[in-house]
């Protein structure tokens, strides 16, 4: 399974360094959403998949009685998509303003905070 | 007790500063006494690891490495004090700097949360941890840079955001595959199990993320080019606090990491990239700050520049190249903050940033002057001031360690550091206003003059300080080099007797 | 959006909603559930409601503002932090004063402790900080359609 997921995540990648290697932020975002997928499902498949093995712990035990599902990763992951989630909801909104305030989402067009090249 | 104080300070007085922050002024209170609280606890847990070395923390009590663990060795605990300081600096400096409407949309709540993020960074002892101060930090810069959207503020903060998020996903994945492969992510725990790992290929990979991740946010050539499309926006105190801790952070992550999880000595090819990657690094800045015209575009160029000493340091990776590396990151923060402190009055003086509108400030005030040329000469390495120091170590390890090359540009990028600083000079004191009967108007209030100019002179004084009587300085940086190569006290610090 | 419907099922179905969330939050005590996924269903019933009667509408019906909700919440969960670093000088350490273990190690009384508040903390953080970016969001799409008008 781990391999299955191991390629599924190189075809994720492929996808979303293709939309971010766009000019238009917009697809730049897409792109974005699907890298940082990509980067969860990587720790998911590093912690290696159990099936059918929530890790709980049965009320009286100590411990779990058999082998569970490792669940480092998957706290890992759950912060990592917050993050993520708060990182992908400031960019949108930027983008949004920065098409407002600068009229496009063409990253080659966005040009007000470099000098002006044409006075020299 | 004191790591935790030094994260509580600052996320207390984000708490409280969104409190009261319908009182402006009393919002002002709160913030720059959460710097100075920041400042204090800092210092204390300071004197406590040179009096006892690293000390550490566990969250909730679960034993590291399954916890969460903070932990403090002397680069940790220096860095920390630096940020204190700077901290203070740069709230005292907005007092005066940052306009009405950037304080009522969350100036001084934000500064707090990326103050968070910085020490948490430096305090985290494990990857996952780093990498979620590192988000905090990262957070709370993109709203201080888009806090006031003008067009400009914009533009520059989508190039910022846009390399910030790669430069993080890559980091996470690198910290997925790390767990992968040793089944830990405490960086303690870490500097024991990678040497067992049969496997030289996932060591590789997963260092080679690293350091794009964090060459990434340190700002090292190839992948700077979101630092002076930036860092010229947003008011001059964010930019100070911007170009002293942000790229420093990344700079610290690459020390840390490239000592502590994985000894770089055992693996060339990424020396060697860190060595040439330094190398560019200080050229292209430098040479771009050349083509520059506007103060704050200037220095920012120079910060990239800066950044290739340090790592210069960590890549020659002898005792005294990283002795070098961390007494140029203390004197770099201190110095390129009242650059650009400096900056901000000269705006405030002239009306203008770029360089052919401004002028004739020797004439009007020679004392801006003085504190112009103080951290100026010290950014270029002339000697009695700090920099000087620092470069000398930094080019004597390189030359001991028989870098030839990279010690040459080092003296070349030295001399030319002093042509940009003597351009900034030339164009903004020397000659005369263009137009100086408008420029004869703009003065500092007295109130200004107090905010603005007391943190200007503070940081002068500690550039003074550090060159003159070094000794101190160098000595903490030979020790908190020792203890980056022999982690032996920080790793007993966080595992414990098996604690 | 005007439509009867919608605004009509919304008064039913935002407060099952509420109360459903902090039925996850509670769960998330012993069992799946927590402060992190029942502020999301929570954040998502007052997206609801916003959407059915307007954001205006639903930040009187909140009463406080998204912004102060999430700030609550995170002073609730450092606070809660501090409780253990004063008690026992652990930051995040779990207290259970209302909880009391007899000898032969049962324990008796309501678990009520830190870990609660901090969860709390977390719920309240969630809340406010998912409802302040939907709210930026609206507001801004709302002043741009006004613009064109």
């Amino acid at each position: 399974m781990e391999i299955a997921l191991s390629i599924l995540v190189g075809i994720v990648v492929t996808c979303g360094a293709y939309l971010m290697l766009s000019g238009n932020m917009v697809r730049f975002l897409f792109g974005l959403a699907l890298l940082s997928n990509a980067a969860n499902l990587v720790i998911f498949a590093a912690g290696r998949l159990t099936y059918g093995a929530p890790p709980l712990i049965a009320p009286g035990e100590a411990g779990p009685l058999e082998t569970v599902a490792n669940a480092l990763p998957q706290a890992l992951i759950l912060t990592a998509i917050v993050i993520g989630f708060g990182l992908l909801a400031f960019t949108l909104v930027l983008v949004h303003r920065a098409n407002r305030s600068l009229g496009t989402v063409e990253g080659d067009a966005m040009r007000l905070a470099e000098p002006d090249e044409g006075a020299r | 007790m004191l790591l935790t104080l030094c994260l509580v300070v600052p996320l207390a007085t984000f708490v409280v500063s969104f409190a009261v922050r319908r009182n402006a002024d009393l919002q002002r209170s709160v913030s720059i006494a959460g710097s100075a609280l920041l400042l204090l606890a800092s210092l204390a847990l300071g004197a406590q690891v040179v009096a006892n070395g690293p000390v550490a923390a566990q969250m909730g009590g679960w034993p590291a490495p399954f916890g969460i663990t903070l932990v403090a060795d002397l680069l940790s605990a220096a860095m920390v004090v630096i940020t204190g300081i700077i901290a203070l600096a740069v709230s005292v400096y907005g007092l005066g700097d940052v306009d009405r409407d950037a304080e009522r949309l969350g100036h001084h709540t934000l500064l707090h949360a990326l103050l968070l993020g910085v020490t948490g960074a430096f305090l985290a002892g494990d990857l996952f941890n780093l990498y979620v101060w590192f988000e905090v930090m990262v957070i709370a810069s993109f709203g201080l840079l888009g806090l006031g959207s003008r067009g400009d503020q914009i533009d520059g903060t989508v190039k910022y955001v846009a390399l910030n998020l790669i430069a993080t996903l890559a980091f996470l994945s690198g910290v997925g595959l790390l767990y992968g492969a040793t089944g830990t992510l405490n960086m303690a725990d870490l500097h024991q199990v990678v040497p067992t790992l049969e496997n030289p290929v996932i060591v590789l990979t997963t260092a080679a993320m690293f350091l794009f991740a964090f060459g990434a946010k340190a700002a090292l050539f190839p992948v700077f080019f979101w630092l002076p499309a930036s860092y010229h926006t947003p008011s001059v105190t964010v930019s100070a606090v911007f170009a002293a801790l942000l790229t420093k952070v990344g700079v610290y992550a690459l020390i840390r990491v490239f000592t502590l999880v994985y000894d770089a000595s055992t693996l060339p090819l990424i020396q060697n990239l860190l060595l040439w990657s330094a190398s560019l690094t200080m050229l292209t800045g430098v040479l771009g700050a050349a083509a520059q015209n506007d103060i704050r575009r200037i220095l920012s160029f120079h910060i990239i520049s800066q950044i290739g000493y340090m790592i210069l340091g960590l890549a020659v990776f002898t005792p005294l190249a990283l002795v070098g590396a961390i007494f140029y990151i203390l004197h770099h923060i201190v110095v390129k903050a009242n650059l650009f402190l400096v900056g901000g009055v000269v705006r405030k003086l002239t009306g203008s940033e770029e360089l052919g509108h401004i002028g004739g400030l020797w004439a009007r005030t020679p004392w801006l002057g003085v504190l112009f040329l103080i951290p100026a000469l010290s950014l270029a390495g002339i000697p009695p001031l700090s920099g000087f120091w620092a470069k000398l170590v930094i080019v004597k390890a390189s030359l001991d360690a028989a870098y030839y090359i990279p010690a040459f540009l080092a003296l070349l990028v030295g001399l030319l550091t002093v042509f940009s600083m003597s351009k900034i000079w030339l164009e903004a004191f020397w000659k005369p206003h263009p137009q100086p009967d408008a420029a004869a108007t703009m003065t500092l209030s007295r109130a200004e003059r107090w905010s603005l100019l007391t943190p200007i002179v503070a940081l002068a004084l500690i550039t003074v300080a550090i060159g003159l009587i070094a000794g101190p300085f160098y000595g903490v940086s030979v020790v908190a080099a020792e203890q980056l190569l022999d982690p032996h006290a920080y790793v007993g610090a966080v595992l414990g007797e098996n604690r | 959006m005007n439509s009867i419907i919608l605004s009509a099922a919304t008064r039913i179905v935002t407060p099952l909603m509420v109360a459903f969330s902090i039925f996850i939050l509670l769960r998330g005590h012993n069992e799946p559930g927590g402060g992190f996924i029942g502020g999301l269903v929570a954040a998502t019933a007052f997206a609801l409601y916003a959407k059915a009667m307007g954001v205006p509408a639903t930040l009187r019906a909140l009463s406080l503002s998204p912004p102060t909700i999430a700030v609550v919440g995170l002073a609730m969960s450092t606070l809660a932090g501090l409780w253990g670093l004063v008690q026992s000088g652990v930051l995040l350490k779990g207290l259970w004063p209302l909880l009391t273990t007899a000898d032969d190690g049962s324990k008796a009384g309501l678990p009520i402790g830190s870990v609660l508040v901090f969860d709390v903390g977390v719920y309240l953080v969630v809340v406010g900080s998912v409802l302040s970016i939907l709210f930026a969001l609206e507001a801004d799409v709302a002043e741009e359609n006004e613009g064109e008008d």
